[in-house]
């Protein structure tokens, strides 16, 4: 009992197997869209590589690439396997290698799934890398004089202006930090040395917060310094005042950006999945629909195809057995006791030559 | 003796034709470049008209839109012209119509012309429009309450955050300017009375810059306030100290980058210039080639085409004669017979 079993006319798989050429070259185009999209993944995330902790999240993109890659070599070949279709005396070149073809794509599309999935998942990685990434960021703010880590104030700075976010969850986070180095400090002053002394580690914290994060749509000019005193500014409230710093943290700006990143990318991906499924059915079709033309002889005659040539359950037996008798031939005889060194008389008759006359036996006497 | 002539053989005005048809829609590709080029400068002026005082003029963009538009439409039918030349019959209707498109072909290349000296030479407008409207804007900083200039003070931080500049001329514009609305003065104190009275003007000036002008690539955390005052900031000292604030005044800024699309602009119609007048010339080739065909039954047959039917000062000489008979004709007949003393 065929699964999803069709008839198929000559003039239909003809039709078939050109609207197949065209979906293949379709497909290239697909293939080549993922790869760039895998692409422009990899430039985004190592623009921002400074804030991100080590993690490994470079291999979404990587993946995606090499998915396109791949899609576009198999689309290619499966492109002229189509073309070639139409003539059935071509068709006998590629014959032997079409159910291969087909096994692979079908597996093929599987890691285009799995793919997609990634994009959707890696979130809660880059989640982590961000947190840790930025924090590290804002405590080698002030190092501008070491090396590695002299352009780190820049791109926090940039990144608070560019992406309109303050700090990691928000902008109390940089009272927690010493972000002004101590070259700058006047150590020579009574109130330095205090808040220096006051504090267990001997760092100089502060309520301030740097310039990248003052909101450009504040009515007021910006208030960086004593950011939590009420009575050091006229007429302001710190609790109730909303528009004078960024109150977006920027782990979450970050995060907002690269989710809807990947959330396009990933449903262009799913999309592309569904798209190589159908084309791969198409191919069984016409894989199955001119085997059995051939079997029958005659090209010009109608033929079946099908997906599967019993049903599930049958095949996925016929399959399991394979494999099974596959492991038995490499197993060991264990029948007598399990001692394969005992001589068991050998069932098959010797052949002695051209006479078949067995030997005399020798009698050696020493 | 015609002006530059040559001679054609079936295969060469085959040529010609397939040549010319994909030179005409190259142009209008460049017309298409032109359009959109147009409008992309009338969306930069647009989105900083504030700076500008809301005086700018849009003369520019309008007109390399329309050109834009006549560029696509005339070089169209030019290569519809061009298809349908080497088919007898469609050419004898199309031949009437062969030399007022010309005509016209050559007075948009003059509008072309035009439109390249204004490019050039608005620039100076936009720079006028520009020191006059930074000055303004400076000073419509604080208005934030104003209803109109409430969104000066985005506007002109956002201009100085992405064009990196502070001021109009430099940072020091901001000291002689009040950007502190009164609102946000606390007038009780005493430092601030102090301040205000000193001026004439009563305002409340003092040596310090918005926020906007700091530079994010100094290596020490931004020095807003009393950027003259040495003594008011540890191991500083302002008149080394260049990487703290933006040094670029944004009159300088803006006007470079719109001077750099002024350019491209001009430069882009110097090469459509050259283009349609390359297009004119091919055509008047191609329509002398299939006019001068010995035997228009033989497509086979050897023509000449040429850019002029009479040499270029015979031509000139008579373009001047018919300009004079013009005129003439519209005096009246002096010591000729009056037409009413005929009539007696």
């Amino acid at each position: 009992m065929a699964v999803l079993k069709v008839k198929f006319t000559k003039t239909r798989r003809d039709k078939l197997a050109q609207i197949l050429w065209i979906l293949n070259w379709i497909s290239v185009v697909t293939g080549v869209i993922l790869f760039s999209l895998g692409l422009f993944l990899k430039v985004e995330l190592k623009k921002r590589e400074e804030l991100m902790a080590e993690k490994d999240i470079q291999y979404v993109p990587n993946m995606l690439i090499a998915v396109g890659l791949i899609a576009c070599i198999i689309n290619f070949l499966g492109g002229k396997i189509c073309y070639d279709c139409v003539d059935s005396t071509k068709f006998l070149r590629w014959k032997l290698i079409m159910l291969p073809y087909i096994v692979c794509t079908f597996f093929f599309t599987l890691c285009v799934l799995v793919g997609a999935l990634m994009c959707y998942s890696m979130h809660w990685e880059l989640e982590e890398a961000l947190n840790l990434g930025l924090m590290q960021a804002m405590r080698f703010y002030k190092d501008t004089d070491m090396p590695g880590r002299c352009f780190l104030k820049h791109t926090v700075d940039t990144l608070q202006i560019q992406f309109q976010c303050c700090g990691n969850s928000g902008y109390k986070d940089w009272f927690q930090i010493q972000w002004i180095s101590n070259r700058y400090l006047d150590m020579s002053k009574k109130e330095v040395i205090d808040r220096l002394r006051s504090n267990v580690e001997g760092k100089y914290l502060m309520d301030g917060v740097p310039f990248s994060c003052c909101n450009i749509d504040s009515p007021r000019p910006c208030i960086q310094q004593q950011i939590t005193n009420n009575s050091a500014h006229f007429n302001y409230e710190h609790q109730t005042e909303d528009q004078n710093l960024w109150m977006k943290g920027c782990r979450q700006a970050l995060l907002e950006y690269y989710t809807h990143i990947m959330q396009s990318i990933g449903l262009t991906v799913l999309i592309t999945w569904l798209f190589e499924l159908s084309v791969l059915t198409g191919v069984r079709y016409l894989q199955t629909s001119l085997e059995n033309m051939l079997r029958q002889g005659d090209p010009d005659s109608e033929s079946d195809g099908w997906l599967l040539e019993n049903s599930f359950m049958e095949t996925a037996r016929t399959n399991l057995s394979i494999i099974k008798s596959l492991g038995k031939s490499n197993q060991i005889n264990t029948a007598n006791n399990g001692d394969p060194n005992i001589d068991v008389p050998s069932t098959s008759k010797a052949h002695y030559g051209p006479d078949n006359v067995p030997p005399k036996e020798k009698m050696e006497t020493s | 003796m015609p002006f530059l002539s040559l001679k054609f053989n079936l295969q060469k005005r085959v040529k010609l034709a397939q040549g010319l048809w994909m030179l005409y829609w190259l142009a209008v590709i460049v017309g298409i470049i032109l359009f959109s080029l147009g409008i992309f400068f009338k969306i930069e002026l647009r989105k900083r008209s504030e700076i500008m005082d809301n005086n700018e003029s849009h003369l520019v963009p309008n007109l390399l839109i329309l050109v834009g538009m006549l560029s696509c439409g005339l070089n169209a039918f030019g290569g519809k012209l061009c298809h349908d030349s080497l088919d007898p019959q469609k050419f004898s209707k199309m031949k009437p119509m062969l030399r007022p498109y010309m005509l016209l072909c050559c007075g948009f290349n003059v509008l072309l012309l035009l439109l390249v000296l204004l490019s050039f030479l608005m620039q100076f407008a936009v720079y006028l429009t520009l020191a006059e409207g930074l000055k303004n804007a400076i000073r419509f900083y604080k208005d934030t309450d104003t209803p109109g200039r409430c969104f000066m003070k985005r506007t002109l931080d956002m201009t100085q955050i992405e064009f990196r500049c502070c001021g109009n001329n430099n940072f020091r514009d901001w000291f002689e300017v009040q950007w502190i609305s009164n609102r946000y003065l606390d007038m009780s104190n005493d430092v601030v009375k102090d301040r205000v009275l000193s001026n004439v003007e009563g305002k409340y000036l003092m040596d310090s810059v918005p926020f906007s002008c700091c530079n994010p690539g100094s290596p020490r955390p931004c020095i807003q306030h009393h950027l003259t005052n040495n003594s008011a900031h540890y191991d500083y000292d302002h008149r080394t100290e260049e990487l703290n604030i933006w040094n670029r005044g944004c009159r300088q800024a803006v006007f470079s980058y719109y001077s750099g699309i002024m350019n491209s602009i001009g430069a882009l119609l110097i090469f459509t210039i050259v283009l349609e007048a390359g297009d004119v010339a091919g055509l008047k080739y191609l329509s002398t080639a299939l006019e001068t065909m010995a035997d228009p039954e033989n497509p086979e047959c050897e023509s000449e085409g040429w850019l002029l039917e009479k040499g270029f000062k015979e031509t000139l000489a008579d373009l001047l004669s018919k300009v004079k008979t013009f005129g003439r004709a519209n005096q009246v007949e002096e010591g000729g017979a009056s037409p009413d003393a005929d009539a007696t």
